[in-house]
């Protein structure tokens, strides 16, 4: 983007560069017609937070495009049944349109039902129905009736706001199986891990951290979800949220109706993964749990420390974009690129608030770019600008870094190693470095003046072992004091390990190792 | 249940009101196709935010390229109320912003079904002056409940005609014809204008989507790539002395809306893909350049025939299912009989009526052991029933991404054809349709069947030279 491009008027007040001015953002505003937006619609969002229930039938009670374009789109794995993963749609054609498509639904239901046998069944309203006024509360109480399988309508019109309505619907269709189990509850500490959706089985590697502190994981929504576990869910003492757009309605439902107090967490990042085990440590407070997690935090982070300092040499100085869907990801971004000695300078996402926006600026340096709801223009533009290295975005970001010669992850539904956890973080800097330091972008127009990425790490897995590798840390610290703004207090406050304990301990690790 | 096991043969299930696993879209990703073949022109898609998002998803993983789209990005005030002012709005933006040559808007769903009349709403934007000088605005009505993706396709393309294409009242241009080369893909389509080109003729291409989505890195974010068929260039097509329209249903009704219009003759033929549909192609230019096959062609053609006699052992009665898109299926077992195989499956989503009809001609004798299913219940699920309850399993599918569960589950090869094909890259980038385009097929074809054969070969059997 050589030549310089305006942003749409409409949307100037929806981009800020830190430290130009006093911050103010606006945000939460729909899109501006016309405007090339990456955002989806209500649908996108009830579907990509059900989707991953794995043994619930999901009907899309609609025309056929929005069943095709979701079918089997999001590596959310599971442990048991695949159902979720075939696309069932009632494909309504003109007539249905006219004459009304209940019938139908309640037919594919029928149907459908009778050959799976589900444990429970989803049928999404996509704009269509919104529109012909399908009354799909009184389709689903006539199948359930008629079935004795729970049949729950998802109110996710399209046109009825935005992706974030969508997950207000999924939210209100998973209250209605909440609470529905009368098995006895699980004796000790239990949670609910709310927010992760299982990518690449990242679900799996979270709730392995709760059970090794102690911890009953009752469900999992929606991740490997499980339509019994989630109906027992209201027997957990704590609900531990990720991805904080999708799944607070739920938590914030289930405080109301049984007391269940949530914790805000993300698994993306040192620093966050261990935040988050603390946190909910906390929550329980028992000693011994806290050391558990203690334990478990110096135990993971000594693990992945040699290889991730091995990347941060290769990666220190390069300059990153990050735009997501959720602004919470964005902060773990961040902070993750920081570890890694990236240094972040545009952070955006289509659907942050204010006080998201808040939090994005104060963990950016001067100088960073934040835009909300960005369009490809906008984001070339600013890439271009920067001299961003990297982009890390979605499925329609992808396409964009490449042509413009810059490198790129996957941090949204595409990937296909989990990022989420110690092991994920390991992951998230090999896929950054393998893209930023590849020497294809040698050969890009855009880069072919540059000089020559440093190729320090060779292809291939990685050897665990850190004998001969070039420490670069004079004295034994905590992995992370040296990419954090020190609290400056004894109790080491790095936002890693939070505990003076895990550091010592750390250290004296290290010093045995080196 | 597993998602690879659809189905087990046993069950013979009947449905009336359900899709599972479609073999289809819906139309305004063909729109939106269709659209960005036309140089400078930003598709815009008249409804809520998530359609247009689904739809440059799709693209984007298929094409492995940025696919620009703009949305009226409806909210619940304009289903109440309509979606004038949001499309007005969307118009003025567009033009200021990303500045295109031309807005090619086509309806969703709910647009269509509030009944947005687009043409009087872009009356209106020319009204209130929201059309720069020389800029234009051109629609298709697109719900998702009518046709398929494909439809959606042609609708577009014959909207380029209606909009665009004019007869400046001139003698037609003799060498000139208009060649509407369907829903291929990019390098199809560059390979298509070559051989007009090598005929002798000049080549008025559209859609063209050859230099966009198949766009080289420069560097440098192009919101409109080089390629395209121009404004220009489709209006020209008024004056053309003859339509080469590929595929009936993708370009059958811009062809006709061409000759309603300016009364261009034209043909509509089937995708030249394999040596018998190729050669219909070039006979017809043939006709039009007065009888003249230049050698290089000549010299293609017979270069795939020599692979065909090469390998043709390999090819008798193998068996293989297909699915994809009409115009597709019908060229594509038209090759296979060609080459000694038998089509036994053959299944589209996309709904129409003469689907059956042409496909009993290109079978001809094969049609008795060839099951053909089209509609709202010929998806996925249906054509992997077929082939559990078969006996015999078939030797190849061929098909678009969603057929790799059916060929994991059956252990089957897969060859990669049609849209989308989110899992691979390098069909962008060669042809299947021509000459050389039957050499790509077969390489792929015989590849697969060489391949299993190596696999599967006992010791003794395995052999270097084949």
């Amino acid at each position: 983007m050589r030549e310089a491009i305006d942003i749409l008027d409409a949307r100037r007040r929806q981009v800020h560069t830190k430290g130009s001015q006093p911050f103010q953002l606006d945000c939460e505003k729909h899109s501006v017609a016309g405007s090339v937006s990456q955002r989806a619609c209500v649908f996108c969002g009830s579907r990509v937070v059900l989707y991953p229930i794995t043994d619930a039938l999901h009907l899309v009670h609609g025309p056929i495009g929005c069943a095709a374009y979701t079918w089997d789109i999001r590596g959310a794995q599971s442990s048991g049944s695949q159902l979720h993963r075939m696309s069932f749609s009632t494909d309504l054609r003109e007539k249905d349109v006219i004459y009304g498509g209940e019938k139908k639904c309640e037919a594919a239901l029928i149907e459908l039902i009778g050959r799976y046998r589900p444990k429970a069944a989803f049928v999404y309203a996509t704009c269509i129905v919104g529109l012909i006024g399908d009354d799909l509360e009184a389709v689903c109480r006539r199948v359930t009736a008629q079935t004795g399988v729970e049949t729950i309508p998802v109110h996710s019109e399209g046109f009825a706001g935005s992706k974030k309505d969508g997950y207000t619907a999924a939210c209100a269709a998973l209250d209605r199986l909440v609470g529905t189990s009368e098995s006895p509850p699980p004796d000790g500490p239990s949670i609910n891990i709310l927010g992760d959706f299982n990518i690449a089985g990242e679900t799996w590697i979270i709730r392995d951290y709760y059970e090794r502190m102690g911890v009953n994981v009752i469900s999992t929504i929606t991740g490997d979800g499980r339509v019994d576990d989630i109906r027992r869910a209201h027997q957990a003492q704590l609900n531990v949220v990720q991805c904080s757009g999708s799944m607070k309605g739920l938590a914030r439902l289930m405080k109301q109706k049984y007391d269940i107090p949530f914790v805000h967490v993300s698994y993306f990042g040192l620093e966050d993964v261990s935040k988050a085990l603390y946190d909910v440590a906390e929550q329980f407070n028992d000693p011994a749990m806290m050391q558990r997690t203690t334990q478990l935090v110096r135990d993971e982070i000594s693990a992945v420390m040699p290889q991730l300092r091995r990347y941060r040499d290769a990666l220190q100085g390069k300059k990153a974009a990050v735009y997501t869907g959720g602004a919470f990801k964005a902060f773990s971004l961040v902070r993750s690129l920081r570890t890694l000695g990236v240094q972040t300078v545009i952070a955006g996402s289509q659907t942050g608030n204010p006080q998201d926006y808040q939090q994005l600026e104060s963990l950016c340096d001067d100088g960073t770019v934040l835009l909300d709801d960005t369009n490809p223009l906008e984001l070339a533009k600013f890439i271009d600008q920067t001299g961003a290295d990297l982009l890390i975005g979605g499925v329609k970001e992808r396409p964009i870094a490449y042509k413009l010669g810059v490198a790129f992850c996957d941090h949204n539904h595409e990937r296909k190693r989990c990022l989420a956890g110690y092991e994920g973080m390991v992951n998230f800097a090999n896929e950054v470095y393998s893209s930023v330091c590849s020497p294809v972008w040698s050969l890009s127009p855009r880069k072919r003046h540059a000089p020559p990425v440093k190729r320090s790490i060779g292809p291939g897995p990685l050897v665990t072992a850190d004998a001969g590798l070039p420490l670069n840390t004079k004295a034994p610290q905590c992995p992370t004091a040296a990419t954090v703004p020190s609290a400056g207090s004894d109790s080491h406050a790095c936002g890693v390990c939070q505990l003076k304990a895990h550091c010592s301990g750390l250290a004296a690790q290290e010093t045995e190792t080196a | 249940m597993t998602l690879l096991r659809h189905t087990s043969a046993d069950q013979d299930v009947q449905r009336e009101a359900l899709t599972v696993n479609p073999a289809k879209t819906c139309q305004p990703i063909g729109a939106m196709y269709a659209a960005l073949g036309l140089h400078r022109c930003l598709p815009h898609s008249h409804g809520s935010q998530g359609c247009c998002a689904y739809h440059r998803s799709t693209l984007s993983r298929h094409y492995k390229e940025p696919a620009m789209a703009g949305t009226s990005s409806f909210t619940e005030g304009s289903s109440v109320f309509g979606g004038q002012a949001n499309l007005l709005a969307a118009i003025e933006n567009i033009f200021t912003v990303y500045n295109p040559d031309v807005i090619a808007v086509h309806t969703t769903c709910l647009s269509e079904t509030i009944g947005d009349d687009v043409p009087q709403i872009v009356e209106a934007a020319i009204d209130k002056g929201l059309l720069p000088e020389g800029k234009m605005v051109i629609h298709a009505n697109t719900p998702s409940y009518v046709g398929s993706h494909t439809t959606g396709f042609a609708t577009m393309t014959k909207a380029m005609v209606d909009y665009i294409a004019q007869s400046s009242g001139a003698e037609k241009i003799r060498d000139q014809v208009n060649l509407i080369p369907g829903w291929v893909e990019p390098a199809d389509m560059s390979e298509l204008k070559r051989l007009v080109k090598l005929m002798g003729l000049d080549p008025v291409t559209f859609p063209d989507t050859s230099g966009v989505l198949d766009s080289p890195q420069t560097g440098i974010h192009e919101m409109f790539p080089a390629g395209g068929a121009t404004v220009d260039s489709i209006r020209s097509a008024g004056d053309s002395c003859h339509t080469i329209a590929l595929g009936p249903i993708c370009s059958g009704p811009a062809a006709k809306a061409l000759f309603a219009k300016c009364q261009i003759p034209q043909t509509t033929m089937p995708l030249p893909i394999g040596l018998k549909a190729t050669d219909r192609f070039i006979m017809k230019l043939r006709e039009i350049n007065g009888g003249f096959v230049p050698d290089e062609i000549m010299t293609e053609r017979g270069r795939v025939l020599d692979l065909m006699t090469d390998m043709h052992q390999y090819f008798y009665g193998k068996t293989a299912a297909l699915w994809g898109d009409p115009d597709q299926l019908v060229s594509l077992a038209e090759l296979l009989i060609t080459l000694d195989m038998i089509p036994k499956f053959v299944v589209t989503g996309t709904p129409g009526k003469k689907f059956y009809k042409r496909m009993g001609e290109v079978l001809g004798d094969h049609a008795q052991g060839c099951k053909v299913d089209q509609g709202s219940c010929a998806d996925m699920f249906q054509l992997h029933q077929w082939i559990k309850s078969d006996p015999d399993k078939v030797d190849l599918l061929i098909g678009n991404t969603y057929g790799k569960y059916i060929a994991r589950d059956e252990d089957i090869p897969l060859i990669r054809h049609g849209f989308p094909i989110l899992d691979r890259i390098g069909h962008q980038h060669f042809a299947t349709v021509g000459y050389r385009g039957a050499t790509r097929i077969l390489e792929q074809i015989l590849d697969a069947f060489l391949d299993r054969q190596d696999r599967d070969a006992p010791e003794s059997g395995f052999e270097l030279v084949m």
